[in-house]
């Protein structure tokens, strides 16, 4: 967190593409059907530096309310540090993120001087509560039970009462199959079953949409399925999502929008057949070689 | 060493599972016989010399280990241990989080009295402790070059008990601060993400999240903090405090002329108090290990993550649905 530079977000203007080399639709047709005129999600001109390290070079981009997205490229392209941005893992170097059309982390306005209030760190997590997040490792609480962990951000978060938290969490771990695994620590749990009490957690606060990092990356191949099906089943609830994925098979079944993503910017976007079937780069040709 | 038929064993358990099991015969290792009877010649001779030389004075020993003044000077050891070492936690974790701080001033300070208290002898600062009443005779509070609110006497209200206990809390905080600050960074730095993405206050990040966690880490050197505490506790002669077990032992040796048995009961006393000190780690250490040890916990961590997953059954039979790929 020290080494972030100082943040001075500044929006790029109002076009999605206006840094020339974020798009570039394979099939012509933008995927304009499925997005709305106020996008729950919108990134705009989204810069990250980490010291002299220019992970993210100008990133736009919109997610209808109900929308899946799922985010391809190679490791180093950024789509983790583009997802982190949402929720405010990570602060922007410039560019601005809102979330049903409130700007996140900053005032809506600039002060007079040409900076940025940022907002106090309660408001920046109460804009977090409503943004829920799958890590690729988990990232469980080990000292508490599955329904512990389920239990804990409603209770302290939410101010909800313990038998209250206790049923909805019940409910939760019925829905991703583990309603017999409440009681058990995350250590005496598969891979696959941690990963769904990891999104049974974030469910618990009752998102407007939901960010999986890589959710299935630290699993053995057999555990797959049964985290994907989870991700399928609420993406299929309506659920916003966007979903950080090297499951090509995911993207293609599950996603409204595919986005590719190398060298910090993002390359091509579109429906899962534009890009995944018919790429229009070359970049995304060989990425797509790599991983099919 | 008696030489049974194998044929005996077979009968009574005809059905051993494991086909053609190996019975082993060790390799002889004489080295570990010889040096396993000279130690054991060593603790004889030992025992020998406790149970006959009429110095330790056994008899004494046994007069004086439940004597009134001895049985006090154990409460009030006890006493000040568990203050001090309840204060010195706080202040240690208070000194930890400062140092964690972004704030230059915070971390500053915590440097400081960690550097100050943990760079000078603990006796020094009990005697300065002790004179603390004579330093600041008056404490009050009021607008300064205004008029005073209220004030009070210090020697009125801090007596050598609580100068011993706030000097040893003291000194003893510098130390815990540096064993819970290592045991905070231990814990993953995705803990902290996870509970940031569920929109938990840093506050609660730490009480409910880090804190358990670092437990784990920093119960066993604090039970050893602790046991030391127990044995630094003979030292508040410095404030001047005299109730403690070593001063109420020593009291009675000098007037008995005979400092060795008495030294003896305090020993034994001190090493009973130890003995129910590691009883408490033990459970402490379960308490903030459940979760992470399978060894340790509830029945239901005693099983195996292994047997845990095996009986889960996770994929195949799973009740979710297949993504077919």
């Amino acid at each position: 967190m020290t080494t972030a530079p100082q943040n001075t977000p500044s929006p790029n203007g109002p076009s999605p593409s206006a840094d020339g080399a974020t798009t570039a639709p394979a099939a012509g047709a933008t995927p304009a059907a499925s997005i709305t005129p106020t996008p729950l999600i919108s990134l705009e001109g989204i810069h990250k530096a980490f010291g002299d390290l220019h992970v993210l070079k100008g990133c736009d981009l919109e997610v209808a309310a109900g929308e899946v997205t799922v985010l391809i490229g190679p490791s180093g392209s950024g789509k983790s540090t583009l997802l982190r941005c949402i929720n405010q893992l990570e602060e922007p170097t410039a560019g601005r993120v809102r979330i049903a059309g409130v700007t996140q982390g900053y005032a809506e306005e600039p002060l007079a001087d040409g900076r940025w209030q940022k907002l106090p760190s309660a408001q920046i997590a109460r804009q977090r509560s409503r943004i829920g997040m799958v890590f690729q490792r988990f990232h469980l609480f080990p000292h508490m039970t599955a329904l512990e962990n389920v239990m804990e951000a409603p209770i302290q978060v939410l101010g909800r009462g313990k038998a209250e938290a206790k049923e909805a969490a019940l409910a939760l771990l019925d829905r991703v199959g583990l309603g017999d695994r409440a009681d058990h620590y995350p250590s005496e749990l598969s891979g696959g079953q941690q990963q769904r009490v990891a999104i049974a957690r974030a469910l618990a606060m009752e998102p407007e949409l939901m960010l999986f990092d890589e959710p299935t990356s630290a699993l053995d191949p057999e555990l797959v399925a049964e985290v994907l099906s989870v991700l399928k089943e609420l993406a299929e609830g309506g659920m916003t999502m966007i979903v950080v994925s090297h499951e090509m098979g995911f993207a293609r079944e599950v996603a409204d929008q595919v986005v590719f993503m190398d060298d910090g910017l993002i390359v091509e976007q579109g429906t899962p057949e534009q890009v995944i079937d018919h790429p229009g780069s070359e970049r995304l040709k060989g990425f797509l070689a790599s991983v099919l | 060493m008696s030489t049974q038929t194998p044929a005996a064993p077979a009968a009574r358990r005809p059905a051993d599972p494991i086909p053609g099991r190996i019975r082993a015969k060790r390799p002889p290792r004489p080295g570990t016989w010889i040096s396993a009877v000279i130690v054991a010649l060593l603790v004889l001779g030992l025992a020998n010399f406790l149970v006959t030389n009429p110095v330790f004075d056994w008899g004494t020993v046994a007069t004086f280990i439940l004597d009134v003044k001895v049985v006090q000077g154990v409460g009030w050891t006890l006493l000040i241990t568990v203050l001090s070492m309840i204060l010195g936690t706080a202040i240690a974790l208070t000194a930890a989080i400062m140092r964690r701080s972004e704030n230059p001033v915070l971390r500053g300070v915590s440097w400081a009295y960690i550097f100050v208290f943990r760079g000078t002898p603990v006796y020094t600062q009990l005697v300065f402790w002790g004179l603390f009443t004579v330093i600041v005779p008056k404490l009050a509070l009021g607008v300064p070059f205004g008029p005073e609110l209220f004030s009070f006497s210090t020697r009125d209200y801090f007596p050598a008990f609580w100068a011993a206990v706030v000097g040893l809390a003291l000194n003893e905080g510098a130390y815990l601060a540096e064993i819970i600050r290592s045991g905070l960074n231990s814990v993953d730095k995705g803990q902290t993400e996870a509970s940031k993405a569920l929109g938990m206050s840093n506050g609660k990040i730490l009480r409910r999240i880090i804190i358990p966690q670092a437990m784990r880490v920093i119960v066993p050197p604090l039970g050893n903090e602790t046991i030391g505490m127990l044995k630094t506790t003979s030292l508040v002669l410095a404030v001047p405090f005299t109730l403690d077990l070593t001063f109420a032992s020593n009291a009675i040796a000098n007037k008995l002329y005979a400092p060795i048995p008495l030294l003896i009961v305090a020993a034994l006393w001190y090493l009973a108090i130890t003995s129910v000190l590691m009883v408490g780690q033990h459970f402490l250490e379960r308490y903030f290990g459940r979760g992470f040890d399978d060894r340790t916990g509830s029945p239901a961590a005693k099983r195996s993550r292994q047997s845990a997953v095996n009986r889960a059954g996770t994929t195949p039979k799973d009740s979710l649905p297949e993504v077919e790929l």
